[in-house]
């Protein structure tokens, strides 16, 4: 146990390390630095105060020195400088993180809920074309845009139908909308991956032995099924950590929600790499965390996990 | 190899052939083909090619500067998604802006293809190592969503549809090298392949002759649904105003556009949006079909 | 018919008919199909692949597949039509009326849930009336255990699956089908999975328990010799139908129907026909020579030897087997001597020649003279490839002759392994089991290979093809003077076709002679009780008569 452990964290950490390596070569590889991109929609901008502005965040300083010093940050939480207002990097999201955070939180529980109930009623329905109806919703969903979809709501719940204000008023529909509109957008791989593996546990033997042993559909679904395919869902719901945050900036927009999408897209239209890279270290280090605790869930889930097997010796290509 | 050493299960499911003369059923793969499913899928999608390859086909109206005196007009027999605020036709805009947005797709996919498929073979043929370093590449591109990868490049170098496309595509690698490791590692174990080198087999021609043509099926399924994906990514930006510029009719943008008018005229976001939903469902389910086609 | 008008009947199945798929793709799985059984009696229903007698099975305990389609007739469950009821009334029968003791132990078994709560979820589900608590169900469950002879059922209650042996997961299993003493037992191949020494021991514990309990038991199996040593009755199927239905001594003594003789035949011991001996004159150069080859996997504490100083010799024109349960390393022994795989320490000789350290080229020159045959015919042949493409394909490679005469060779090496010239436009995909195997062999000579390593190259086949295989094999040694190392689990089709026999245990080679010696008169312990296990004692006093 101790052992799976330490190697997921130090897989995890290689990932945030090899991300933030790549992320700077990344920024190096462009034809300019951070300052001169930042300052060049500037006219007034000459030499002088570039090479000032340069100095102030350290840009000047050979390459080796920048990667170490800004390697030496991450882990006190130091993501850098925002250019256009000088602000540390964290400083600048914290301020406005919270509200990001509630709205992609809520998503996340509802979309894997409403996933699961929905695989649910898939697999419980009596009616092949009821089955069939439900099944074809995540690919439904999967192709919806989340601005569209946020868009027709608001058109529909506040323009046609009045129940809720076009801005944010603090009431509940102007809360769950947002959600719904970013549930559904999430759901829908979390509910296509769990409907795949829950078919996949469907044709193994040991589902015909609860049959034989006189357990009703439910009590197979609920009390077995849903565990043994609960992995593969567990690892995608991990990954749309990504999906939820560029999700969360799309419905905040929509919505006129404060949060990062505001920061993101100020960011971007002032051309301030920095923040931008700040941004991208600061999700890569969620999405590692985040994956880093499903690892750690799935010896919950399966005992055969933390057995490391031995298969013996893999086939090799011939030649 | 774990299996060679288990003894054999009867449930391996061979027909009983009490006669040695018998011969088998109709072949399924031509079956898959001509079922209407397919080119009810197909049909559609080759006409959204032809918006993007010869839009004047489509739509006899000018996508870019409008009729002011019929502007805000609703869907009708005139004009099918209706006009905008500049009188424009907007059923004529969304077909001229399918080249736009299926080139940058189209160019996403490319990266997402060539860049991913040449790192799954080297996780999955150069040994060891190599798949250990390239499979931790990969979980850094998952580790970064795409959605920021593209940001990053329309930052640095201003927005536009190369820096969209080159973005979007890049978050699509990972995905890609994922299906195509997987693929080869499962055909390459197979017991033909092996009989093959036997058979005098070189590297290369067994790779040509049998691992590439056995494991191209899913590969080919996850271009179509991609090219959904990518579709959406880039209309997601198009519609935060990272892409062209106006007036360049994108399908992103024009909602973004209809966005200020949606309180008076609904169909300017409403009906370019249902275009996008419609294109990426069938792309999905072309991946579907593709994907049954190819499984034997 | 044995008739035993004291016992009443339990189950009575009346003209059941079943279809899979619907219109012209249906396919009929039972066609009228009438069985009677009487309480605590044990009948076999005996048949290959596609006979029908898993679909019957199914039926009696309503878990069909939803493909299945029942066409007509009725199944009474004492007096009860159980097509008749509603699932929820099924869900009541299944489990304490009708149990089930299923194909495969290794995937029967909830993979995350202890085998103690998967055994008392069986009373949980049926509850009946009484509610028992958490202590109660803890004794029933290791009384349960004990019961099928599982040591130290306290500890094994916290265990999950992956931690026992596919023997202690079949007896868990038997356990659960007991549970609740039910009247009738569907057993679907329960031993198939298994090696032939745990057969013996699963067997008797789950017949011993029928007969204490009086439990009535389908017993469905594709092997005679087992269906003969536990059962009362046998009932044989092919395509969907009975052909005969009969008791044990009733059917081995004069079978009626002559599929029945068929299968009787396939599986009563040949006699060795004194094959063994009959080049001892010349000095002879050995097909393969095995020198103390010897493969360890891990180092350190996980260091194991798969293959521990095994030596033999084929010689030219015979054929050498390997015996051994699962993981006695037979297989390998056989990638070894392919060179598929590398060696820790010893030899390979092929022909003469040592190979053990041949590379790139010499290595593509050996498998012109040495092939390999594999144990699934499903994964032998690219599916997309023409059977004439597959055979013609080795001669590409070495860009032998011209189209034409590929052509030609392609026809000459069908007409070997009796193959119509027509199926060379076949797809592998098209063709049966049996036929994919002939089309592998036909590529394994296409170059000119004088020996063939064959590993449990007839185990996916069924009883009556395995023999049409044997029999080619057979006219194609003598033929074409090619030696066989012949890979099997299976005792019956290695005394039949080997001249001499290597036993293997856990690595080791323990006991090697002529095919007469290591059946007739085993010297190792081993040996003796590899034979003892083998099913079909009934049989063979038979056959010895």
């Amino acid at each position: 146990m101790a052992a799976y452990i330490a190697r997921r964290i130090g897989q995890a950490l290689l990932v945030i390390w090899l991300a933030y390596t790549l992320v700077f070569l990344a920024v190096q590889l462009l034809p300019n630095d951070p300052v001169t991109i930042f300052l060049s929609a500037d006219a007034a901008a000459d030499p002088a105060t570039i090479a000032a502005m340069k100095a102030q965040y350290g840009y000047d300083q050979p390459l080796l020195v920048q990667y170490f010093s800004q390697l030496a940050g991450l882990f006190t939480g130091d993501f850098g400088y925002s250019l256009a207002s000088g602000q540390p990097v964290a400083e600048r999201i914290g301020a406005v993180v919270g509200s990001t955070l509630v709205l992609a939180s809520s998503a996340f529980v509802t979309a894997v809920l409403f996933a699961v109930l929905l695989v649910a009623a898939a697999t419980l329905a009596r009616h092949a074309w009821l089955k069939r109806l439900i099944i074809n919703l995540p690919p439904l969903f999967a192709a919806v845009p989340v601005f569209w979809l946020g868009l027709v709501l608001l058109q529909v719940l506040s323009i046609q139908l009045g129940v809720m204000s076009l801005f944010p008023d603090g009431s509940f529909a102007s809360i769950a909308v947002p959600v719904l509109v970013l549930a559904i957008h999430v759901s829908a791989p979390i509910a296509q991956v769990l409907l795949k593996s829950v078919d996949n546990v469907y044709t193994q033997p040991f589902v015909d032995v609860l049959r034989a042993k006189g357990a009703s559909p439910s009590w197979i679904f609920f009390r077995h099924v849903l565990k043994n395919a609960a992995a593969p869902a567990m690892t995608i719901s991990g990954i749309t950590v990504g999906t939820l945050l560029a999700g969360s900036v799309i419905t905040e927009t929509v919505f006129a929600r404060a949060g990062l999408g505001q920061v993101v897209l100020q960011a971007v239209t002032a051309q301030d790499v920095a923040l931008v890279q700040g941004l991208v270290l600061l999700t890569a280090t969620a999405f590692v965390v985040v994956n880093l605790a499903v690892d750690l869930l799935y010896p919950l889930l399966d005992p055969r996990i933390l057995k490391s097997g031995t298969h013996g010796a893999p086939r090799a290509l011939v030649a | 190899m774990s299996i060679k050493l288990e003894e054999p299960l009867t449930r391996a499911a061979v027909v009983a052939p009490f006669d040695v003369e018998v011969i088998a059923a109709p072949k399924k793969e031509a079956r898959a083909l001509r079922s209407p499913m397919f080119w009810l899928t197909c049909a559609p999608l080759v006409m959204v090619l032809g918006w993007a390859l010869f839009p004047s086909l489509f739509s006899g109206f000018d996508p870019i500067s409008g009729v002011p005196a019929e502007k805000f007009q609703a869907p009708g027999a005139g004009h099918w998604f209706g006009t905008d605020h500049l009188g424009r036709d907007v059923f004529s805009r969304v077909v001229h802006g399918t080249s736009q947005t299926l080139l940058t797709a189209g160019l996403a996919v490319s990266i997402g293809l060539v860049v991913g498929t040449g790192l799954g073979l080297i996780a999955a043929t150069a040994g060891r190592a190599a798949d250990a370093v390239t499979m931790r590449l990969i979980d850094v591109l998952l580790a970064v969503p795409g959605f920021l990868i593209s940001l990053i490049i329309v930052t640095a170098f201003a927005p536009g549809p190369i820096s969209l496309g080159v973005g979007v595509g890049i978050a699509s690698i990972a995905s890609f090298a994922r299906v195509v490791r997987s693929e080869v590692l499962r055909v390459r174990s197979l017991d033909y392949v092996e009989a093959a080198f036997m058979n005098g087999g070189t590297y290369w021609s067994v790779v040509f002759k049998h691992i590439l043509p056995n494991s191209c099926g899913p590969v080919l399924a996850l271009l179509a649904v991609d090219l959904g994906v990518a579709i959406l990514a880039i209309s997601g930006l198009g519609f935060l105003g990272f892409g062209s510029p106006p007036p360049t009719p994108e399908w992103g943008l024009l909602i973004a556009e209809g966005r200020q008018y949606l309180a008076s005229a609904w169909w300017l976001t409403t009906l370019p949006g249902v275009v996008i939903v419609a294109v990426v469902i069938l792309l999905a389910g072309l991946g579907r079909q593709l994907h049954k086609i190819f499984r034997l | 018919m044995s008739t035993n008008t004291s016992t009443p009947t339990l189950l009575d199945i009346r003209g059941l008919s079943i279809t899979y798929g619907t219109g012209k793709d249906a396919v009929i799985a039972a066609d009228h199909l009438d069985l009677e059984l009487k309480a605590g009696q044990i009948v076999a229903l005996v048949g290959e692949s596609g006979s029908g007698k898993t679909t019957l099975a199914k039926a009696i305990i309503g878990l069909l597949p939803d493909s299945a389609h029942i066409a007509g007739g009725a199944v009474e469950l004492a007096g009860e039509n159980l097509l008749a009821h509603t699932n929820k009334q099924m869900q009541e029968v299944r489990g304490r009326r009708i149990g089930m003791v299923p194909q495969d132990p290794g995937a029967s078994l909830d993979p995350v849930k202890t085998i103690g709560s998967q055994i008392a979820e069986v009373f949980r589900l049926h509850p009946q009336g009484h509610k028992r608590s958490k202590a109660q169900l803890r004794t029933e469950v290791i009384r349960l255990l004990e019961l099928v002879g599982i040591d130290t059922p306290e500890q094994r209650i916290g265990q999950y699956p992956h931690e026992l042996s596919g023997g202690l997961k079949q007896r868990v299993l038997i356990a659960i089908a007991f549970a609740l003493e039910p009247e009738l037992l569907i057993a679907d191949e329960p031993t198939s999975a298994l090696d032939v020494t745990v057969q013996l021991t699963v067997l008797e514990v789950f017949t011993k328990l029928a007969r204490e309990l009086g439990t009535a038991v389908i017993f469905v199996t594709h092997d005679l010799a087992v269906a003969t040593d536990i059962a009362d009755r046998i009932v044989v199927m092919q395509h969907g139908r009975i052909r005969e239905d009969n008791t044990v001594r009733e059917i081995l003594r004069a079978p009626e129907d002559p599929y029945t003789r068929m299968l009787l035949d396939e599986a009563t011991p040949a006699d060795f026909r004194a094959r063994t001996g009959e080049r001892a004159g010349a000095p002879e150069v050995p097909a393969i020579e095995v020198v103390g080859l010897t493969k360890v996997y891990g180092h350190g504490k996980t260091r194991r030897a798969a293959v521990d100083e095994v030596s033999f010799v084929v010689r030219p024109g015979t054929t050498f087997s390997l015996v051994g349960e699962s993981g006695s390393g037979k297989s390998t022994t056989a990638r070894m001597v392919m060179r598929l795989l590398e060696p820790t320490a010893g030899a390979v000789k092929i022909h003469g020649q040592d190979v053990t350290n041949v590379q790139g080229a010499a290595k593509r020159d050996l498998w012109r003279s040495l092939q390999l045959v594999y144990q699934n015919p499903d994964s032998a042949l690219d599916p997309r490839y023409s059977v004439s493409r597959i055979i013609s394909e080795p001669l590409e490679n070495y860009n032998i002759g011209s189209k034409a005469e590929r052509r030609t060779r392609v026809a000459e090496l069908l007409d070997a392994v009796n193959l119509p010239s027509r199926m060379a436009e076949l797809r592998a995909k098209e063709l049966s089991g049996g036929q994919r195997q002939r089309v592998a062999i036909a590529r394994a000579l296409a170059l000119g290979a004088k020996t063939l390593v064959l590993d449990e190259a007839l185990s996916a086949l069924d009883v009556l093809t395995q023999a049409q295989i044997l029999r080619l094999l057979e006219d194609l040694q003598v033929n074409q003077g090619l030696s066989y190392l012949f890979i099997s689990h299976d005792l019956h089709v290695v005394e039949r076709i080997s001249h001499d026999v290597g036993v293997m245990r856990s690595g080791q080679l323990v006991e090697v002679g002529t095919t007469e010696q290591v059946f007739g008169n085993p010297a190792s312990q081993y040996t003796r009780l590899l034979l003892d296990s083998n099913p079909g004692a009934l049989l063979r006093e038979m056959a010895n008569n």
